[in-house]
């Protein structure tokens, strides 16, 4: 019962035509006879080999990848997957995904090269995780339980059988993600549960609430250890662990931040409180831990504040955005988070053991050209983020700029080299790490995205949109890779496993969703 | 108009007359009388012109008035908000009308008893001729009279074309189309401007369905992508039924409420 449209035009007909007929022409491209010579550097610049010419029949990235382990040196067994960046000579354009053999040649004749033959072609090497994770495909649990919005969620430190979420029904859950069932429902907060964060030792879980008070828990029996926490005079936003490698003699730290514009560390085992970092004038939005024995934290009067975890002193006031600071990330938020725990799950047997083993995997993640360093973004309202290097002074790296509205949350990737900020603009958008340039939008969320993870091998992103949905986005294409539609209301929460096996996700209805592949 | 700034030179070179000031205040307390004597004696186009700038002013008045109201009332952000919120949401104040049509729709659905109901289930019918007027063309030929114009406004689709004159037996004037639709929300009261995408269904005459025409109690597809509605499946919705409410042809708009 429509209007009837008229015929196609004669015009339109044609067209329709030549379209079909265009299409028919799908033949692939020969690939050409040749070669190009190739000189390997590392992200920092620094030559990791002889300059080797390379035929261009073969020149796809894996094969690349393994001459470049064979020129250093490698055994089979530690061949590490590289990804490469072309580096065009005499120009600092850099072609970002690295094109198929059929492809090479024409991707550089675009980009200027006349004669690839003649010229050496800088490829930058960064290095990939050896585990790889797959993006998750399916919803394997919905679990209901929770009375009221889901808020906040994060996976267990040490694997991804262990889920804790907080909701607006004034309790947290820990969830069994093997079976799909819930595990401990930890009731005792008089408001509802705004963060969660568990120790980076998995021993202990810390919920911080609308009621003022942050509470610990045992996530193994479900029972709360010692009183709650009470000192804040508003909600707790944020709740961030002394890294592991600090902690002294069994006695962790926390720092919970909160609306009434301070930032208390507590420590955990007696609940008192050990510093008050008051300074900030509005509400404390961010608290992140850094692994140097600095607290940074992020408030909506504009500023973030960098402290010293042992005396509670102002190091740094970085005052550049224009509106409140929204949220924080560190490039060794992974690391600090999971501690000791790792792919190869060996887990040391003595205390002394693990703080090794966190020790070095925080200074391995961390150390750059030799030096200890660690990054730190900023999201803001202002619809920009400052990347820092807190080491540097107060003067940003990088601002970086391109969201149409409010940046609502950023992450660093595990491996530090790729920054997430999701924003209200519907838009998430990919930056390089290293200094701040933009590499990518990832559009296709029709509602303000609320969050994203990356998984552990940072190949993969995962990010929770108001628009009910959850979307995985391949990162090496920057195109999205699963769709995971389900969730019935706005999704608050979503945290990514820190073996990868598991995305969790909770929000408006109320239930906790978690997929895998 | 003047060839140059004259006015503002000789001001100028010469300042202002002494009584300037004075006039002036005399100028703007006579404005309410004149404005009033203007709105009562003026006639025929000048009384239309005046009424315009009159209904313009109205509005923006209006605006203000309502901007004023909304600064001085005690905002509600100290009190918590009813629905638990994360913390990066809570001290937003959220534009809520999209989300909340949307989850109205929602729960709407659940209930199917109310999927064939329409707000405006009998509506008065129109004859053939009412809504045709019959066009007699040609030279020789007052006799011609098989060519019909709608007299009520319609909807065109954006890729319609005509067919030659001569095979034309419906002429839907350019000046009676209409595009877009004031979709109102039952529940929520709140009204967006939305794109007709199509005319599903004139409760009078299939014909007049094909026709596209508007009338009291057609149903019409609007286009409501713009507000971010999402069907179960995680799809972007946006095409969303309509019932016409107001007779088109009288009111110069298009008025409609959304079927949910």
């Amino acid at each position: 019962m429509a209007t009837i449209l008229p015929p196609p035009s004669k015009r339109q007909r044609r067209e329709a035509l030549e379209r079909t007929q265009l299409q028919a022409d799908v033949t692939p491209a020969p690939i050409e006879a040749g070669s190009f010579k190739a000189r390997f550097v590392d992200s920092d610049s620094n030559q990791l080999a002889e300059v080797v010419e390379i035929p261009l029949a073969d020149a796809n990235e894996k094969n690349v990848s393994i001459l470049l382990n064979t020129l250093l040196g490698r055994d089979r067994e530690d061949f590490t997957p590289y990804r490469f960046r072309i580096h065009i000579p005499s120009s600092d354009v850099v072609i970002d995904t690295y094109p198929s053999p059929q492809e090479f040649l024409a991707v550089l004749r675009s980009h200027g090269i006349t004669n690839p033959f003649e010229t050496t072609l800088t490829l930058s090497a960064e290095p990939q995780a050896v585990f790889k994770v797959q993006a998750v495909t399916r919803m394997a649990n919905k679990i209901p339980g929770h009375g009221e919005a889901i808020l906040a969620a994060q996976f267990s430190p040490k694997n991804s059988s262990r889920l804790a979420t907080g909701s607006g029904d004034n309790t947290a859950r820990v969830w069994d993600c093997d079976t799909g069932t819930p595990k401990h429902t930890l009731s005792g907060h008089t408001g509802w549960v705004l963060a969660v964060a568990w120790s980076p030792d998995a021993s202990r879980l810390a919920t911080g609430s609308m009621d003022k008070s942050v509470r610990i828990w045992d996530p193994e029996t479900g029972k709360a250890v010692g009183k709650p926490f009470s000192g804040h005079s508003k909600w707790v936003n944020s709740i961030a662990w002394e890294p592991y490698h600090q902690w002294r003699d069994g006695t962790p730290r926390l720092a919970s931040a909160s609306k009434d514009a301070t930032v208390r560390i507590w420590l955990v085992n007696s609940g008192r409180i050990e510093h008050v970092l008051s300074g900030h004038k509005s509400n404390v939005s961010c608290v992140r831990w850094g692994g140097k024995g600095f607290i940074y934290t992020s408030s909506h009067d504009k500023t973030v504040k960098v402290w010293n975890a042992v005396d509670g002193t102002l190091k740094h006031t970085f005052a550049a955005h224009a509106h409140w600071v929204n949220h924080l990330a560190l490039s060794t938020d992974f690391v600090l988070r999971t501690a000791f725990f790792d792919h190869t799950k060996d887990i040391p047997k003595t205390d002394e053991e693990k703080r090794e083993k966190a020790k070095g995997r925080f200074e391995k993640a961390a150390t750059r050209q030799g030096k200890l360093v660690e990054r730190l973004i900023s999201a803001s309202d202002d619809f920009t983020m400052y990347l820092w290097d807190p080491d540097e002074g107060t003067k940003p790296v990088a601002r970086l700029h391109g969201h149409q509205k409010q940046v609502n949350h950023v992450t660093f990737s595990p491996d530090g080299a790729l920054i997430a900020s999701s924003g209200f603009d519907n838009h998430t958008k990919i930056w390089s790490a290293r200094d701040g340039k933009f590499i990518n939008t990832l559009r296709g969320h029709v509602a303000p995205v609320y969050q994203c993870a990356f998984s552990a091998d940072s190949r993969l992103l995962v990010t929770a949109s108001k628009d009910t949905t959850l979307k995985i986005w391949n990162m090496q294409t920057c195109k999205l890779a699963v769709d995971l539609p389900g969730h019935q209301d706005e999704v608050y929460a979503v945290d990514w496993s820190p073996d990868g096996k598991r995305v969790g996700s909770g929000g408006k209805d109320k239930a906790v969703r978690l997929w895998c592949n | 108009m003047p060839q140059n700034e004259y006015m503002e030179r000789w001001r100028k070179l010469h300042g202002r007359r002494l009584d300037h000031e004075e006039r002036q205040r005399k100028k703007e307390a006579r404005q309410g009388h004149k404005a009033s004597e203007d709105a009562q004696n003026l006639r025929g186009l000048r009384a239309k012109l005046h009424q315009q700038k009159r209904h313009k002013e109205k509005i923006q008045m209006k605006k203000q008035i309502k901007q004023h109201e909304e600064r001085n009332v005690k905002s509600a952000a100290e009190q918590d908000p009813s629905t638990p919120l994360p913390n990066y949401l809570l001290d937003r104040s959220n534009p809520t009308s999209a989300k909340a049509l949307s989850s109205a729709i929602k729960n709407k659905r659940a209930d199917k008893a109310a999927r064939f109901a329409v707000p405006l289930p009998k509506v008065k019918g129109i004859s053939e001729e009412e809504m045709f007027k019959v066009i007699s063309t040609g030279k020789k030929t007052a006799k011609k009279g098989w060519k019909r114009m709608v007299t009520k406004p319609t909807f065109v689709g954006p890729d319609f074309t005509r067919r030659p004159v001569k095979y034309e037996r419906f002429i839907r004037p350019m000046g009676l189309r209409y595009k877009k639709a004031n979709v109102t929300h039952p529940e929520l009261g709140v009204t967006v401007q939305l794109p007709i995408i199509s005319v599903k269904k004139n409760p009078q005459n299939p014909l007049y369905t094909q026709l596209g025409v508007l009338t009291k109690g057609t149903v019409v597809e609007v286009n409501v992508s713009e507000l971010g509605l999402v069907t179960a499946g995680g799809k972007v919705a946006w095409g969303r039924y309509a019932q016409i409410t107001n007779n088109c042809e009288n009111d110069g708009c298009v008025n409609a409420v959304l079927l949910v």
